[in-house]
């Protein structure tokens, strides 16, 4: 464990060739053919956008496919996280959406109860997120890894740490709906006839930016480059000289600071937040990671984007309250159909 | 057990007691179906709610739409869940572990969506009435059989007795079915399911089948459940009945049946009892601070003794 000084490129050679030398047909899930892969997701995409506007005309398409865009944004927001700690734990986070309502209600406190302006609120609520994560993983992770706890025994302490978050939050702030200080009235018209409100406007400049910014983090960052090591083989990482403590508290970091922003983000675009929403979240977070492939963050990135429209061009076709059935039969359907999902790897064992 | 239950006279009435009694049964008989799936099968079905709700509301809407007897209502009712169970357990069972919890809980959250959105069929968020008129006569006639002995009342004796019955019942059929060579295959691909397989085995179709048997025992407990609030809407299947069953599981122990009764009183005794601790808190947060105790529950006992108040730890297992 002493060479720290391990350079990314080696590194990620090293990688490379172990997920080759798994599967000899696939990619490591960051090499050309995933990019070869996303292209053609987007190019279906825009397929998808062209058929609807010819069959249901363009003013219904293209609004559905800008309400997509919005829920889309925090969806993916939401997977990325719970993507990057699926892959460097291999824990299922139960209590991931019962982040984004913390992340949510922390920015309330300090929104609506102290006044602060949303922005100074946006960023408390992504750093007591982060931090929220970070101190679960001493508290939590870290000791029960050290004990090598079973896979059930993960899986339900993340349900129960989901029932304390989310019910710690409702004894103090209440079941009753809340506001955050947003303007939830004015809205903008543009591209010939699609409006959307200002703040989910706004939503899906600052998602889509953070995206982009983690999508840097991960490509080139050494950090991000040593997090995928750690997804892609522990051990193997280890051997290298990652120092896995470090990088996984600074997943959980990366993870809590995106659920917190996303939970702000669901509460100002949908308008108003119960301590119920994270947790009514979460089975779409889990839709969206799946959808790119469980594990990988690119893919729950494109994921979280796709079921947000996938969930939005249904309503063209049927009631928009199956609209949460929609994708959750997505994710049964992912599972059957391509249970590695759009972007993923060969099975992970 | 049940003397046990009903002798903690100092907190409050007997009639409160029976009544926590029939909400702990009923959990209990829930969570037996969670039991040989996860304690016995080793495969996560965190879709049980799904299928108490499937039978539940087919039970009614058979009775209530149809005009159906319920002593025909209810086997067809029960295999209607079963079906249920197969259908998700098909493509599901080939899953992963973590995969199969999460595919589990999709399936239990579209019946979820169905049950609050399908008006026609499911009477939406009002949800479905007047399906217990058979109960109510032969509960009448139990009460009258009661008040000859003084006991008339104690309305809640018939339902507690119903409850328990059931419970016992199932507990002594599971408990064959264990001692089967149909449990102790199940307990084999639990443990190694390619050793299961190499026997000649096939694990797929042993784990649908007990996929199917815990969405019947599921049903049962949606019945029991209907009965005791005379109501069935959506709200009372969701995800959370689930996981209060998975506490109690892990309270009791897997793969011990009767430890699921314990799990299940102790549990509903903590939860009613925190009734009598006086809280300046409003209704809804009794509530939360329920769940919240609930979710203590699954972090201490699955960190400090995972195997439960009876179980044994060499029973943990999830297939990976």
């Amino acid at each position: 464990m002493g060479g720290r000084r391990v350079r990314p490129p080696f590194l990620y050679m090293l990688t490379s060739a172990t997920a080759a030398q798994a599967s000899p047909s696939e990619s490591s899930g960051v090499g050309l053919s995933t990019a070869a892969r996303g292209l053609v997701l987007v190019g279906a995409t825009v397929i998808v956008v062209v058929v609807l506007i010819a069959t249901k005309g363009y003013q219904p398409a293209a609004q559905a496919t800008a309400n997509g865009l919005v829920s889309g944004t925090y969806f993916a927001l939401g997977a990325v996280g719970l993507a990057l700690v699926f892959g460097v734990l291999r824990l299922v986070n139960f209590a991931h959406g019962d982040f984004l309502t913390f992340g949510a209600y922390s920015a309330l406190l300090a929104n609506a109860f102290f006044n602060l302006p949303i922005i100074v609120a946006t960023a408390i609520a992504v750093a007591a997120t982060a931090v929220l994560a970070a101190v679960l993983e001493l508290a939590v992770w870290r000791p029960m890894r050290a004990r090598r706890a079973g896979g059930l025994q993960l899986l339900l302490i993340a349900i129960g740490l989901a029932f304390v978050i989310r019910n710690g939050i409702q004894i103090a702030a209440g079941t009753e709906p809340r506001t955050l200080h947003v303007d939830i009235t004015s809205a903008v018209s543009f591209l010939g006839g699609i409006r959307l409100g200002t703040t989910e406007l706004a939503v899906v400049v600052i998602g889509l930016v953070a995206l982009v910014l983690v999508a840097i983090l991960l490509s080139i960052s050494r950090l991000g480059k040593e997090m995928r090591a750690l997804a892609d083989n522990v051990s193997l990482a280890e051997v290298a000289g990652i120092d896995t403590g470090r990088v996984i508290i600074a997943t959980w970091l990366v993870a809590g600071a995106l659920a917190g922003l996303a939970g702000v983000l669901v509460a100002a675009a949908v308008g108003v937040l119960t301590p119920q929403f994270g947790f009514q979240l979460l089975l779409s977070l889990f839709a969206a990671t799946i959808l790119g492939g469980i594990g990988n963050a690119y893919g729950a990135l494109a994921g979280g984007l796709l079921l947000g429209l996938a969930q939005e061009w249904s309503t063209l076709f049927i009631d928009p309250r199956w609209k949460l059935a929609v994708g959750f039969a997505i994710l049964i359907l992912t599972l059957l159909i391509r249970p590695n999902g759009l972007l993923g790897r060969p099975a992970l064992k | 057990m049940i003397p046990h239950l009903i002798s903690i006279a100092p907190f409050g009435h007997l009639d409160f007691w029976l009544g926590v009694g029939i909400v702990a049964g009923i959990y209990a008989i829930f969570t037996l179906g969670l039991q040989l799936n996860v304690g016995f099968t080793g495969i996560v079905n965190l879709g049980q709610a799904g299928f108490m709700a499937i039978g539940a509301y087919a039970m009614a809407i058979l009775i209530v739409n149809y005009g159906w007897s319920p002593w025909l209502a209810l086997p067809v009712a029960t295999l209607v869940a079963m079906l249920a169970g197969v259908i998700v357990g098909m493509p599901a069972v080939r899953l992963r572990g973590d995969y199969l919890a999460i595919a589990t809980i999709a399936a239990a959250e579209i019946v979820q969506s169905t049950a609050q959105n399908a008006i026609n069929l499911t009477g939406g968020n009002n949800g479905l009435l007047g399906f217990d008129a058979a109960w109510q006569t032969i509960q009448i006639w139990a009460l009258g059989l009661l008040a000859t002995i003084g006991l008339g009342q104690m309305d809640q004796i018939p339902l507690f007795a119903l409850t328990w019955i059931t419970f016992g019942a199932l507990l002594v059929i599971l408990f064959t079915l264990q001692h089967t060579p149909w449990g102790r295959v199940l307990r084999a691909i639990r443990e190694n399911e390619d050793a299961a397989e190499a026997l000649g085995k096939n694990a797929y179709a042993y784990k649908i089948q007990s996929l199917a048997l815990a969405a019947a025992i599921g049903a049962i407990a949606g019945y029991l459940l209907a009965l005791n609030i005379t109501l069935i809407y959506p709200g009372t299947y969701s995800a959370d009945f689930t996981f209060i069953g998975f506490a109690i599981l892990v309270l009791g122990g897997l793969g011990s049946y009767s430890g699921v009764a314990l799990g299940s009183i102790l549990l509903w005794f903590v939860l009613e009892g925190a009734r009598f601790i006086d809280l300046p808190l409003s209704a809804d947060k009794v509530a939360a601070l329920r769940l919240l105790i609930v979710g203590l529950v699954l972090i201490f006992i699955m960190a400090l003794r995972p195997q439960g108040i009876l179980g044994k730890r060499e029973e943990m297992v999830l297939r990976g």
